[in-house]
């Protein structure tokens, strides 16, 4: 834009924050606009910012090497011995979007594993996404079996997820996909686990929106949020047509269906939609929130992260490209990590004392898997960074993340652990837009801020008067006792 | 013992106003003279005030007995099923006589008693004296003073004995002004604002009809913009819409013109009458209470009922009058209809953004005697204390205590006070358990002989006031008159979840970050003691001398683990809350429900009923 010689540039960015510039000269202005344009939208990954970023800091820890599928499986071989690694993926040709190994159960072979996958979409056959300690339940993940029209089966496939049932016992499918959807994927060679050849399983449809339909929402959203003129009426009535919190609370209810299934019901668990990269995902590593205490750790959700979003094949590098700015229609653009992290904070201020990390750690993530100096969330799968050489040539966002001095800002002084099932409450009365992001920009958050600082400082004043008062105390009894010692003598 | 319940029906269940199991605690229900109680098979205890009991109604008749549904005015709804439809029957038709007074000395203040003496009530109602309050303000002084025009309620039945108003405002100007406005409310002084020299004056509306003035009027405000010597002009704020406005004039009453007033501006701020407020309530509990409630019905039904619109006009319009007094120093005149309802919300709120006094538990307690008890918000007819004219019925205060605690969200350090010191006034006004709130108006109350026969609530608050404070407050937060500008952009309103659903515990977060807070702040404060009481013990024991040694290995030794050895002096400290434990506390609750892992097993039992309902489906489309 150009008033006189006076240029404007409006930067707006992924984080959502829109910068204005004002650029005297309009030779200067067009340059600037044009570089910015050209360097903000580089053809290759190679190109991008963590294939030339040094970092200044000491590492001293290989984020790449932080989380790796072995020690998860050294964890589960402590408490039972029904699963086993398989490397059979190990360069990437059974299935391209799956990590080199798997966990899958120790009856199955890689032969027959070889078989499920030319069964599966996308050769993403069923494995092991989740062990619950407590009763031996398992969550299992996959992409949708192709069944086609005529109903193929595959012997191997129903003898995989019958391997993780109890005798007895009945398992549920939770297919994301509502049932006409799943119908007719059928046509298309895909389709759904049919009764007659899975009569042990329990088949529930929770619809999970996706793709252009959640990116229109988050979009819609943005932009209801950007325009502080709007009237209630009109505010109100933007929110509810962006449909963002809808999508809070299906993913969120999906997410507690299949920990209720696993906790309560206590059966095993498989989730797929289709492809089993998207709202699969959303929906397992939820589940994992609320069941499992490490997971609410940093460390834990870090390897959360890991496992179920970046080794489990969600293709970042497509959906995470553009965010609520795009111009032009991006087919694969959808917040669907965005959308998980987001539930994760509403579970987060549902149980405020029951997370290590802080609200800032799930922002951190936010930004990084839009856009990051750091090479974690380049690529679409383990294969993508194998091939780009990512551990090699650019720094883990975990080595940086993971530093003494970096963690202490992402600490939630409340936490204290907590061993529980966390079952949040999904009645739109409990939910809450989420401010850290999407008003981020638009308020002054300075008073907010100090009402953070304040409690933090409480918390930590009575960790030292805590301290001085049993220092006091021990001194007292010793002064006690030596008395006693002396007036003895 | 039994004798002292009216009815006793055993066997009663009650519902889970939102579980889609129908999932249902069973136990007896009695009525004593004042209260309906039930006690569930795990005695916890349900107390339910008959004066907060809006609404009592029968359901049609079920399998399992005879439901009824008890709406009370604090948004608590129990859904009780009784199993025989006579016991049902009797207990809804003695709920409805013990709910409906019909006359003030009936209600439960005049039976409500303490347990204090004759000299601590006194002292009690004592405790907020508004001459002390207009004293502080800056009052009397050169410009305004006190008159005794209406000592006798002669001139206005409404307002109280002692008014302040422009020392240039003669008696024959009082008479006049009042007998030009409506129910005799003239233009007094509301709150008076030291450094600017500005004043906040509340009256009715004009009687102007189309062309009707008054000369005594048109001196009075006059006398009001002259009592400033900082600004000339001053502000009418009509706090009603337009339209209304106009409506009135109809009638014979109206608004000012601005030619007969010199040195006016004249504004209309649009809040919507008791009426719309009512429906506009009513149309928010409908959608709140709503089963199985989806996000866009939630948030569609919140923009239809209107309701956060309303808040925010309400607030919008305090912000302009407080703006006009801080940054332009000009005096503000606000009316409304009959000056007592939107009146009263705006000069007290614009107070409160003013004046930081009012952020403090006693300052707040001052601003609600002073611009509501005393200038005569009519509390028995809004808040239907007695049996009486449903149209009157409204939630003007309740949207008072909203806007506070917008205010409260914005800048959570400003004030002394917590929700849940907004959420107990709320309970009282409508309890009746108290004398401040009863009746309309300050004559009415001496009438009652309301200082000899009932309690005032302010000291019992401050009595507890640990758990109405906010650990977060800051004092120097903004010196003392310094403005509170909040930011009225729409998504700065919330859904007041804990007023609303107050009593719906499934719906609140299972930790709570403010009562850990609260604890940990507390706590904090009997550390503090204990340090002082160990050193001290430690320096008695070893004398001077052994200080140096005592700081010494204060460094080096490590933490003990708590109590070692637990001298008697330490008996009375309370172990540290269990972080896990600071769920939520309400009132009303009692130890039982606040206990973590049997809410978390509660909500884990009433869920199933998605996953059946899941099955459900499930089994269909298989």
């Amino acid at each position: 834009r150009f008033v006189g010689s006076l240029g404007t540039i409006v930067i707006k960015c992924k984080d959502l924050r829109i910068i204005q510039l004002d650029i005297p000269g309009m030779e200067e202005c067009l340059n600037i606009a044009s570089s910015i344009e050209a360097l903000s939208t580089l053809d290759s990954v190679t190109l991008m910012y963590p294939f030339f970023y040094r970092p200044m800091f000491e590492v001293l820890e290989d984020g790449w090497s932080s989380f790796l599928l072995e020690q998860e499986f050294e964890h589960l071989s402590s408490v039972t011995n029904e699963w086993r690694l398989s490397c059979v993926n190990k360069d990437f040709s059974v299935c391209p979007s799956y990590p080199p190994v798997v966990i899958v159960p120790k009856s199955i072979d890689d032969e027959a594993l070889r078989k499920v996958a030319l069964f599966r979409y996308s050769g993403r056959f069923p494995v092991l996404s989740y062990y619950h300690k407590k009763n031996g339940m398992a969550m299992l993940r996959s992409s949708q079996p192709l069944t086609g029209t005529n109903g193929r089966r595959c012997k191997e496939d129903e003898k995989l997820i019958n391997a993780t049932l109890r005798s007895g016992r009945r398992g549920f499918v939770i297919d994301t996909r509502p049932l006409n959807v799943a119908q007719q994927a059928r046509a298309k060679g895909g389709g759904f686990e049919q009764e007659v050849h899975y009569p042990q399983w329990r088949r529930i449809h929770k619809y999970i929106e996706r793709f252009h339909i959640v990116q229109e929402s988050f979009i819609k959203l943005v932009e209801a949020c950007n325009d502080q003129s709007h009237n209630m009426d009109r505010w109100l009535s933007k929110l509810e047509a962006s449909n963002w919190l809808t999508h809070i609370k299906e993913l969120l209810t999906a997410a507690c269906l299949a920990a209720q299934c696993i906790d309560r019901e206590g059966a095993s668990v498989l989730v797929h939609g289709s492809e089993g990269t998207d709202s699969t995902l959303q929906v397992t590593s939820l589940a994992q929130i609320i069941l499992d205490p490490r997971c609410r750790t940093i460390r834990g959700f870090e390897a959360l992260v890991v496992r179920e979003w970046l080794q489990a094949g969600h293709p970042f590098q497509q959906r995470c490209a553009q965010s609520a700015y795009s111009n032009s229609k991006q087919k694969w653009e959808a917040p669907v990590f965005l959308l998980f992290l987001e539930c994760v904070w509403q579970i987060h201020r549902q149980f405020p004392c029951s997370f290590e990390f802080n609200e800032h750690f799930l922002i951190l993530l936010f930004e990084h898997a839009y856009a990051s100096q750091f090479g974690t969330f380049l690529g679409n799968n383990e294969s993508e960074r194998a091939k780009l050489k990512l551990p090699q040539k650019t720094m883990s966002l975990w080595s940086w993340v993971n530093r003494p001095e970096e963690l202490s800002r992402f600490q939630n002084p409340l936490y204290e652990a907590n061993s529980l099932v966390i079952w949040p409450s999904v009645a739109p009365q409990s939910l809450q837009l989420w401010e850290g992001i999407f008003l981020r920009w638009n308020r002054p958050s300075r008073f907010l801020e100090e009402a953070e600082e304040e409690r933090i400082n409480i918390i930590k004043y009575n960790k030292e008067l805590q301290a001085k008062v049993n220092v006091l105390r021990r001194q007292l009894a010793e002064m006690e006792t030596d008395g006693e010692v002396q007036e003895e003598e | 013992p039994p004798s002292l319940f009216l009815l006793q029906v055993e066997q009663v269940k009650l519902l889970d106003r939102f579980s889609t199991s129908n999932k249902s605690l069973t136990g007896t229900l009695y009525l004593t003279a004042t209260h309906l109680l039930f006690i569930d098979s795990s005695q916890r205890e349900t107390w339910i005030l008959h004066h907060h009991i809006a609404a009592v109604e029968k359901l049609p008749l079920t399998t399992s007995g005879c439901p009824l549904v008890i709406q009370c005015k604090n948004f608590r709804i129990v859904h009780f099923v009784v199993p025989r439809e006579r016991d049902c029957h009797d207990i809804y038709n003695s709920l409805l006589q013990l709910s409906r007074t019909a006359k003030y000395e009936d209600l439960y203040a005049f039976s409500y008693n303490p347990k204090q003496n004759e000299s601590e009530q006194v002292k009690g109602w004592q405790l907020i004296d508004l001459a002390e309050e207009y004293k502080r303000m800056g009052v009397p002084n050169d410009y305004w003073q006190l008159s005794d025009a209406n000592r006798d309620y002669k001139i206005c039945e409404t307002y109280p004995r002692e008014l302040y108003v422009p020392r240039t405002a003669s008696k024959p100007i009082i008479v006049g002004s009042s007998k030009f406005r409506s129910k005799g409310r003239f233009p007094v002084l509301s709150y008076y604002h030291k450094n600017k020299e500005a004043a906040i004056c509340r009256c009715s509306q004009p009687l102007s009809g189309f062309s009707a003035r008054c000369l005594e009027d048109e001196h009075m405000l006059q006398a009001i913009s002259k009592a400033n010597p900082s600004n000339r002009y001053m502000y009418v704020m009509d706090t009603r819409p337009k339209l209304n406005a106009m409506a009135n004039r109809a009638a014979g009453k109206g608004y000012e013109n601005e030619d007969n007033y010199s040195n006016i501006r004249f504004q209309f701020v649009g809040i919507e009458n008791i009426h719309v407020m009512r429906s506009s309530l009513q149309k928010l509990l409908e959608v709140s209470g709503t089963r199985g409630l989806s996000v866009n019905d939630f948030l569609s039904g919140l923009e239809s009922s209107g309701w956060l619109r309303h808040i925010k006009a309400v607030l919008d319009a305090a912000v302009f009058l407080a703006k006009a007094i801080a940054v332009e120093s000009a005096s503000v005149l606000v009316h409304c209809s009959d000056g007592w309802d939107r009146t009263s919300q705006v000069c007290s709120l614009g107070a409160l953004l003013l004046d930081s006094y009012y952020r403090t538990i006693k300052g707040f307690m001052v601003l609600i005697e002073k611009d509501w008890i005393s200038f005569g918000h009519k509390f028995s007819d809004r808040c239907c204390q007695l049996d009486g004219d449903p149209k009157e019925i409204s939630p003007v205060f309740t949207q008072f205590l909203e806007c506070v605690w917008n205010l409260t969200e914005q800048f959570p350090r400003a004030f002394e006070y917590n929700e849940a010191f907004l959420l107990q006034i709320h309970e009282h006004v409508h309890s009746c358990q108290f004398g401040n709130f009863l009746g309309n108006c300050q004559k009415e109350r001496e009438e009652l002989k309301l200082k000899e026969k009932t309690y005032s609530l302010w000291p019992f608050l401050l009595a507890e006031q640990k758990k109405y404070q906010n650990p977060l407050y800051n004092p120097d937060f903004s010196p003392e008159l310094t403005l509170l500008e909040p930011n009225t952009v729409s998504f700065n309103f919330k859904f007041w979840r804990n007023m609303y659903h107050q009593f719906d515990r499934s719906m609140h977060p299972r930790q709570s970050v403010f009562n850990l807070i609260m604890n940990t702040s507390e706590q904090n404060k009997q550390l503090e003691e204990d340090i002082k009481e160990l050193e001290a013990k430690i320096k008695q024991r070893n004398g001077r001398s052994d200080v140096v040694l005592v700081k010494e290995q204060e460094q080096t030794a490590p933490p003990a683990p708590v109590a070692l050895k637990s001298p008697p002096c330490f008996q009375k400290e309370q172990p540290p809350m269990p972080m896990n434990d600071a769920v939520r506390t309400i009132e009303g609750s009692n130890t039982a429900d606040n206990r973590y892992s049997e809410l978390v097993s509660e909500f884990s039992k009433a869920e199933p009923a998605v996953v059946s309902l899941e099955y459900g489906v499930a089994r269909m489309t298989c």
